[in-house]
């Protein structure tokens, strides 16, 4: 049991404020993730929700329990480093059991919590050895080992992935995302920048940016119905296509004329003032298929990237547009420097205006 | 000629031939000997680059072969020979050595040296790491640093000047100058008095005791428990650190039953450096003094490599910062401390200057590297003095060993 609230929430360093106006509610069970680009202070989120950080403005709780002031071991947290942070002097038992053995527990529920966690993380063959005889993978069950032996609220992880290498990297992420499985009570916050980490483990993905929230959402909501356009880039890979228009037919459906000559209809709704109105549709790449009938886009294929499944195309870039991609299923490396023409489902193409979706408004 | 122009013409002759030597010999090899060109260049360039190591390290093999490796085997047949009146030597086998042990002064110096072994790197390794903990994280932390690293720069002699000046007694009816009888002075057996110097040392006393007590119990424990196997070989060491610690805690707790009954001759100024026992520790107090700054600086930069997410998720465990200290941080520099204590270790064993400029042996504060110089330089029985010199020789060698094996093993 533990719900997270974060009121009004911010970090100065000095005078330079690096997080503002952060309104979070965290519920019982969820596993939520932070993720956005490097520098934009989800760590230090992190920190401060974990006590490590102090909190310069508004107020945390956890289960309606100010904890603002409270030390990190009295908030019922338990927090994996990125850097695993393993005690190098102890063997795997000794650093599973540190914060037991702090907290004075008995030795028979020493030993017991430590045998649990290392069955759950199969740790068992390596508990009378130190840190620098296992493998990357290894030391990361260690640390999370450490986490579940205190039985924690709620569970803080900074990027624990992405000190290991890519295999390494899916695998483990399974074996977090069955650690949640196994444990529907516990709560967890992860921080990640990796957009496919946040994807497949949050039910809910904070997006951070600029200091402050940029959307908060399931994986699919933040997929289907981004709220802004950085979020709508940052979500999806290669990031959503962004096209300047303008609105000519107004209606339960929106007609945009581009800058580049095509013309893209939305299922997004417009008022008639909104008639005129300069805004940019943007369309996955994965949402882009070819035409006949009349285009979003049509240009010249640059290059080609067969992954095997899917094909990327990238388009010449005119002066200063933006690069336009598409993903197509299968392999398409014979349309190279031929002209496409591409269209699009009309739910398929967003509308912003100054950046917000009109979704929004 | 002044006798800093001297040292200067020193320095720069010296540097400038270390530096010529291996400028102009590396020419000669390259450009004459085996020149990189004509018919045999690759096979000229291998000679150069098989020659070039010897070439470099030859003036450190000479001076150290001159200096050091000769001078031991020397030591080593003089102390083996007697000189005979009229010049000449006879092969005495060990009698240099059984009459060396029949004289209470060496044991007296053997029994000291083994105090300064365990009180000044122990002191100087505790008095440092808690200086470089302390200083870590306040703003004026670098300049506290700066002055206890200073007294590192002051020669042993200039040292012993300066705290002689402290321990000095002048009459009674003469003003004080030496500090220590400024303050002495200053008790007069009133209540004070009973507090600052019964109750305080005594309490001091009683902690050190406690903390002997603490490591001995750290040492001991994994014995008694069945879990934690222990390495067979380490018992030993496990045991002696237990009987050690038994016999500081006796001999501390004595010391506060000592002090309890003590008729301190208060109001009369003490020659303290005359005070049999007590008066080795004040000499210690000079070397502690000094080394403190070595210690503390090589453990503050140990300390600064401590992983700061180690020092987090500790706290995230919820430690103290008691047992941040002792149980993160300390066992993760540990290396290091051993290192430390060592290189003091080997400082103490050789410590001669202090004891020469300070009391010179008498009043029962004779140390090894004195006893040499005394047999050696004064008495003039070379026989009798190299065989101090080898025992000294022979102490330090183990622990010299060792010290480089955790040099090295921090490098790594
Ligand atoms: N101690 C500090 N003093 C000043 N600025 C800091 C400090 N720690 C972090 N920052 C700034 O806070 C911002 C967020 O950092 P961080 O939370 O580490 O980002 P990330 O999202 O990559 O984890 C960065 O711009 C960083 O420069
Ligand atoms: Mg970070």
């Amino acid at each position: 049991m533990a719900e997270l609230k974060l009121k009004n929430v911010e970090k100065a360093y000095g005078e330079v404020k690096v997080l503002s106006n952060i309104n979070l509610d965290i519920k019982t069970g969820e596993l939520i993730v932070f993720v956005g680009p490097s520098g934009c202070g989800k760590s230090t989120l992190l920190r401060m929700i974990a006590g490590l950080e102090k909190i310069t403005g508004g107020d945390f709780t956890i289960d309606g329990e100010r904890m603002n002031e409270v030390p990190p071991a009295q908030r019922g947290i338990a927090m994996v480093f990125q850097s695993y942070a393993l005690y190098p002097h102890m063997t795997v038992r000794d650093n599973m059991s540190f914060a037991l053995k702090i907290a004075k527990k008995s030795q028979p529920e020493i030993d017991a919590a430590v045998a649990k966690a290392a069955k759950i993380l199969q740790l068992e063959p390596y508990l009378d050895r130190l840190p620098k005889a296992l493998s990357g993978g290894q030391r990361q069950r260690v640390a999370i080992g450490r986490s579940i032996v205190r039985d924690p609220k709620v569970y803080l992880f900074d990027e624990p992935l992405s000190n290991l290498d890519a295999a390494l990297r899916v695998a483990t992420r399974l074996e977090i995302a069955q650690l949640k499985e196994s444990m529907p009570n516990s709560t967890m916050i992860y921080v990640t920048h990796d957009q496919v980490e946040a994807m497949t483990l949050a039910t809910r993905i904070v997006v951070l940016a600029g200091g402050g929230i940029s959307q908060v959402g399931t994986p699919l909501e933040l997929y289907e119905r981004p709220q802004n356009e950085f979020v709508a880039q940052f979500i999806g890979s290669p990031a959503m296509n962004l096209m300047a228009g303008e609105v000519i037919e107004t209606g339960a459906q929106t007609r945009v004329r581009l800058a580049n000559g095509g013309e893209a209809v939305s299922s997004v709704p417009t008022l008639a003032a909104d008639m005129g109105l300069k805004v940019n549709i943007g369309v996955r790449p994965e949402d882009l298929v070819a035409t006949t009938g009349p285009a979003i886009f049509t240009g010249e294929v640059e290059i080609t990237e067969a992954l095997g499944e899917v094909t990327l195309l990238y388009f010449r870039r005119n002066g200063g547009d933006a690069q336009v991609v598409a993903k197509l299923p299968g392999i398409h490396n014979d349309v190279r420097h031929t002209t496409v023409a591409l269209g699009a489902d009309p739910s398929k193409v967003h509308l912003f205006a100054k950046g917000i979706s009109l979704l929004y408004r | 000629m002044s006798p800093a122009l001297q040292g200067l013409i020193t320095i720069i002759i010296g540097v400038g031939g270390c530096v010529g030597y291996f400028y102009f010999s590396n020419l000669f090899l390259d450009k004459v000997l085996f020149p990189a060109s004509g018919p045999n260049a690759g096979r000229n360039i291998n000679r150069a680059g098989m020659i070039r190591p010897w070439l470099f390290l030859a003036p450190a093999l000479i001076a150290l072969t001159v200096y050091l490796a000769y001078p031991v085997v020397e030591t080593l047949r003089l102390s083996l020979t007697q000189r005979v009146p009229g010049g000449g030597y006879v092969w005495v086998g060990f009698d240099n050595y059984r009459k060396m042990s029949g004289e209470p002064k060496f044991w007296e110096a053997l029994r000291n040296n083994m105090l300064w072994l365990i009180v000044v790197p122990a002191m100087s390794t505790a008095f440092g790491l808690l200086a470089a903990q302390l200083s870590d994280r306040i703003r004026w932390g670098n300049l506290a640093k700066s002055l206890i690293f200073m007294p590192m720069a002051i020669s042993f002699v200039g040292a012993a000047v300066i705290w002689k000046l402290v321990y000095d007694t002048r009459p009674v009816d003469q003003e004080q100058i030496g500090v220590l009888n400024a303050v002495w002075l200053a008790f007069e057996g009133g209540p004070m008095s009973v507090l600052f110097l019964k109750i305080v040392p005594s309490l001091g006393l009683i902690a050190f005791a406690a903390a002997v007590g603490l490591i001995a119990w750290v040492f001991v424990r994994p014995m008694l428990k069945a879990r934690d196997q222990v390495g067979g070989g380490t018992i030993p060491l496990r045991l002696l650190v237990a009987v050690a610690a038994l016999w500081l805690i006796y001999m501390s707790l004595r010391s506060v039953i000592g002090l309890a009954g003590a008729d301190l001759p208060y109001g009369v100024p003490q020659t303290w450096l005359t005070i049999p026992f007590w008066n080795s520790f004040f000499l210690m107090i000079v070397l502690v003094w000094i080394q403190t700054g070595f210690a503390m600086v090589i453990l503050s930069a140990a300390l600064r490599g401590v992983p700061e997410d180690t020092i987090e998720a500790a706290i995230v465990d919820g430690a103290n910062p008691f047992q941040i200290f002792f149980k993160i941080k300390v066992p993760q520099i540990m290396g290091t401390i051993v290192v430390v204590w060592t290189t003091i270790t080997i400082v103490v064993l050789k410590v001669f200057d202090i004891v020469f400029a300070m009391s010179n042996g008498q009043w029962e504060t004779q140390v090894l590297a004195n006893y040499m110089y005394d047999k050696l330089f004064r008495a003039n029985d070379w026989g009798v003095g190299s065989a101090s010199a080898m025992v000294i020789m022979l102490l330090v060698t183990p622990i010299l060993i060792w010290n480089v094996y955790n040099a090295r093993k921090e490098m790594r």
